[in-house]
């Protein structure tokens, strides 16, 4: 006897999905929609760089010296090319250099968040589950990183690192070490808020249930309490790919983040900074306008997943 | 043969403030007493009841008795062996499939992430078994449809839901069940649906049933035999005929009069006095004496041992 | 008979959702006379509390009394915002909830709370209104009232906290009590204690009680009419004794006899077939006609059976059926 026979098929993923309260929500929200769109062109732009912007930037062979300080839109002096939004001080295509600039911003944002969450996550489930001296080392260790402000932390790194590599090697690591310098800086509030779901998943009975039948710590923190405390480090994880971008170029704008030969966006800024009281604003205006853009609308997106998934705001 | 035999089962939380609290505040370390003393034997294909209200310990005893807890002292063997005790790899695992739960809040005992499916087999996938159309078998012997395998449990009911919660626990072909209030989340037409079930099961497949409840009515429905606990010890013990129509120790009878009858209209009950003691500092001697009318100066200075009384298992100096 | 306290008239709520109009309430009419307690019984979703908590303005929009009239002792209240429904709620309606805590703000001596409320809503001098805060706690039964007016709520029993909160919703002298579950979280010996409680205070003080509970036998000992609901609508509204003992909605029937009381030293439990529909899924008709076993075609057609002058809303209502 069933309550009530229903005949149908069960669902997709990606039907569940399209009919899930957070598309319903997503639909309704034009910031999220606007914010999503404009992070999609980014991203998009970024990855398909080398086929979308004029020149390579760092081909020495394609760039004419006699083209630097060209202004936006106006035929250069000496040699009549015109640039989309202007050329620097060696000739480069400015538009060509913030998209393979955007590319190494995303990258660096997008590793060290992803090298955040695992070790965030990974420590929070185990001090969460586990419990007892674990917790309390882990969490410790927490709390006295998160008394130094992050941008600091992720300096600290990146100098011993850098003292630690061969200098012949260093331009080749700075990307790698600048990775796992805002992965370090960032890992807390993922381990706390892991840690803190799990801590109420895991008197939950369904993972009484799995006890019961003999499954392993291992097992039951991946496979149950895992799948189940995701939500909320996704929000965190948006918005902490803002907030690594924003610290890259911190970085790079401080000189110890991306290398000239591989700029970001940070190096860009720190580039143009230098000729804006000169006159020559495009350098500076170009790249910044694109990271406030990828930043806000990376954050917006980010706000609104987390009102979306907070039951208690909707 | 008995199934399950407890002896001398005792469960004692450290419920003290942390070492930093203590030492500041002076306290030394306090301990709750959850369970104290218990003994109780149950019978294969019969259903054994605990009774009691909160803080009675009858959640303690269940989570002993499947092996989420170990006990402080005192043993638990089902069939023959002591879980909290075996060190023979092989053996716990034979015992883990013998025994299974049901929880009482069916929106939280079922992994809202997985599929109906996965949630059902996995006491038997856990263990390398095949699984081949196990899922789409168990929902139809628990009244769902074959379809609903492949949904997620937050597109059911809570009666419902219990339905998937007892496949599951059906997956490993256990002979005890154990049921920490397996109804008291669901409306009463749901209730006695889930009830009917769950009877129907134990015969169908010679199960045993450990049944905690709050709620008398349901466990005088159900149970062969009934065992009533306050402040974590076995007061009586008695089939449900004895209990109910000459209950011999003060707190069930005090129980039986508090609770409220469906045709009790406008009945004018003495409402017994006082509330259940604090456990961390239990009264001396019979638990119930500070709340009990024919309490005696023996009451406060010894602990009553069980004896039998007309078939009848109670802890009561006085009980007659 | 005398104006009753209050008096519902064909009131429905409805919430807006993406999925369609939900009716959680729909037409339900029932009165309150002083001094007497009117039981509100249903299964989860039947819409018992939110019927509750459009009395006393505390709909969460998006939703919302649609249709109906609510009357206090002769004033309309269902019209009332903001400010003079917060008074009225202090004044003329006292309430109770399952969760003791939730009611009693955690920061405050209990005292205090008592004090504050009585000075809003009574005119009289704090000096009074503390020596009526003692009086409060001792008629709720509380041991050493005169030393735990200065208690915070974390120091009392969940018992002792219940009766904190009936005497707070009490001591602002309202003409009405609203109790939603007020016993579910209690034990069973404690739960009695409550009830016994509620009925004395309601019979001294001649206050009207709504008591909204899913247990037949707190309805059986506590109420003096009992009104069954079921997917939003009234399905059967009596005089206790009669609607339990001799139901004449199918319904309240089944649900009488699935409790195991009433299958005393049976094997099996009575079942009611099916589930109760959805609040988006509620059939044309009888909202019971798909469970029914005496449905006929005119039960599975619009109009909705009402309660008119009968005990039942129902057209075929059942005679002699008895349950207990």
């Amino acid at each position: 006897m069933s309550d009530f026979p229903i005949p149908v098929k069960p669902k997709s993923r990606l039907r569940i999905a399209l009919d899930s309260d957070l598309f319903y929500t997503f639909k309704r929200s034009p910031v999220a929609m606007v914010s999503a769109a404009v992070v999609l062109v980014l991203v998009l732009s970024a990855v398909f760089a080398p086929l979308i912007a004029p020149t390579n930037p760092f081909n020495p062979a394609s760039l004419n010296l006699m083209n630097g300080f060209t202004p936006p839109m106006t035929p250069n002096a000496f040699t009549g090319e015109s640039f989309f939004m202007g050329t620097d001080d060696q000739g480069r295509d400015v538009f060509s250099t913030i998209l393979y600039g955007m590319r190494i911003s995303l990258f660096v944002g997008v590793a060290a968040v992803f090298f955040a969450m695992v070790l965030g996550i990974t420590l929070g489930l185990i001090s969460g589950y586990v419990g007892g001296w674990t917790e309390t080392i882990i969490m410790r260790t927490a709390d006295v990183q998160l008394t130094f402000p992050s941008i600091l932390v992720a300096m600290l790194i990146f100098g011993i690192a850098k003292g630690v590599t061969p200098v012949e090697y260093r331009d080749q690591m700075a990307i790698w070490v600048l990775i796992l310098a805002i992965g370090l800086s960032d890992w807390v509030q993922f381990a706390r808020v892991v840690r803190g779901a799990t801590l109420v998943e895991k008197n939950k009975e369904y993972v009484q249930a799995a006890r019961l039948i003999g499954r392993t710590p291992t097992a039951i923190m991946l496979r149950h309490i895992l799948p189940n405390v995701l939500s909320p480090v996704l929000v965190i994880a948006t918005i902490s790919l803002a907030l690594a971008i924003i610290a890259e170029a911190t970085l790079s704008f401080l000189g110890v983040g991306a290398p000239p030969t591989q700029p970001s966006l940070g190096t860009l800024i720190r580039i143009g900074q230098g000729f804006l009281f000169s006159g020559e604003w495009w350098i500076l205006l170009f790249p910044a306008i694109t990271l406030l853009a990828l930043a806000l609308s990376v954050n917006l997106l980010g706000d609104w997943l987390r009102d979306a998934l907070n039951p208690r705001l909707r | 043969m008995t199934l399950v035999r407890v002896k001398n089962l005792s469960r004692v939380f450290d419920v003290s403030k942390p070492w930093l609290n203590r030492v500041i505040e002076r306290r030394s370390k306090a301990f709750l007493t959850a369970v104290s003393e218990v003994d109780f034997e149950v019978e294969p294909r019969s259903t054994y009841a605990l009774v009691g209200e909160s803080g009675s310990g009858k959640s303690t005893i269940g989570k002993m008795l499947v092996g989420l807890l170990k006990p402080s002292s005192g043993t638990v063997e089902i069939e023959g062996i002591d879980l909290a005790n075996e060190t023979d790899a092989a053996k716990i695992d034979v015992i883990r499939s013998d025994i299974q739960m049901i929880f009482q809040d069916p929106y939280a005992s079922l992994n809202p992430r997985w599929r109906v499916r996965d949630i059902i087999v996995e006491p038997v996938a856990s263990r390398g078994g095949t699984t081949e159309g196990l899922a789409e078998k168990l929902l139809e012997q628990v009244g769902l449809s074959v379809q609903d395998a492949g949904k997620f449990p937050h597109e059911f009911s809570g009666g419902q839901r219990q339905r998937i919660c007892i496949a599951r626990a059906l997956a490993s072909e256990p002979n005890l069940i154990v049921c920490d209030e397996p109804t008291s989340a669901l409306d009463v037409s749901v209730q006695a649906q889930v009830l009917n079930l769950m009877s129907d099961l134990k015969d169908d497949f010679g199960l045993t049933y450990v049944l905690i409840s709050h709620d008398l009515t349901v466990v005088r429905h159900m149970a062969d035999k009934i065992g009533v606990l306050y402040l974590g010890r076995l007061v009586e013990e008695a089939s449900p005929n004895d209990l109910f129509e000459t209950p011999k120790h003060p707190y069930t009878q005090m129980l039986l009069e508090a609770a409220p009858q469906m045709d009790g209209f406008g009945r004018e009950v003495q409402p017994p006095e006082g509330e259940i003691p604090d456990p961390i500092n239990p009264p001396s001697g019979c638990a119930f004496h500070p709340r009990c009318p024919i309490a005696q100066d023996i009451c406060k200075g010894q602990r009553p041992e069980m004896r039998v009384l007309n078939g009848t298992r109670v802890a009561c100096h006085l009980a007659e | 008979m005398a104006d009753p306290v209050l008096s519902i008239r064909d009131l429905s709520v409805e919430i807006p959702t993406r999925h369609g109009i939900v009716r959680p309430v729909d037409g339900v009419s029932y009165d309150i006379q002083a001094g007497e307690i009117l039981g509100i019984v249903g299964e989860s979703g039947a819409g018992k509390s939110m019927a509750g908590n459009a009395v006393i303005g505390l709909l969460n929009p998006p939703a919302h009394i649609s249709k109906g009239e609510i009357w206090l002792k002769g004033q309309r209240i269902d019209h009332l915002k903001g400010d003079a429904m917060r008074r009225l709620r202090g004044k003329e309606i006292g309430m109770v909830f399952q969760d003791p805590l939730t009611s009693l703000n955690p920061l405050l001596r209990i005292g205090d709370q008592l004090t504050e409320t009585m000075l809003t809503h009574l005119p009289i001098s704090r000096a009074e209104a503390e020596k009526r805060a003692v009086a409060a706690l001792e008629e709720v039964g509380i041991p050493g009232a005169a030393e735990r007016v200065n208690s915070y709520p974390h120091e009392f029993s969940g018992g002792m906290r219940q009766r904190v909160v009936i005497a707070l919703a009490l001591c602002a002298e309202p003409s009405l009590v609203i109790a939603d579950e007020p016993t579910t979280a209690l034990d069973v010996s404690v739960q009695a204690q409550i009830i016994a409680l509620l009925r004395r205070l309601c019979r001294d003080r001649g206050t009207a009680v709504m008591l909204i509970t899913h247990d037949m036998g707190v309805i059986a000992e506590a109420t003096d009419r009992v009104a069954v609901m079921y997917a939003g609508r009234l399905a059967e509204l009596g005089p206790v004794r009669d609607v339990l003992t001799h139901p004449q909605h199918p319904y309240t029937h089944g649900l009488m006899a699935s409790t195991p009381l009433a299958s005393q030293g049976k094997s099996r439990l009575h079942q009611i077939p099916g589930a109760m529909p959805r609040l988006d899924a509620v059939p044309d008709g009888c909202a019971f006609n798909s469970r029914c076993p005496h449905a006929t075609d005119k039960c599975r057609q619009a109009p909705v059976p009402r309660l008119r002058n009968g005990q039942a809303a129902c057209w075929y209502p059942l005679v002699d059926e008895k349950v207990i």
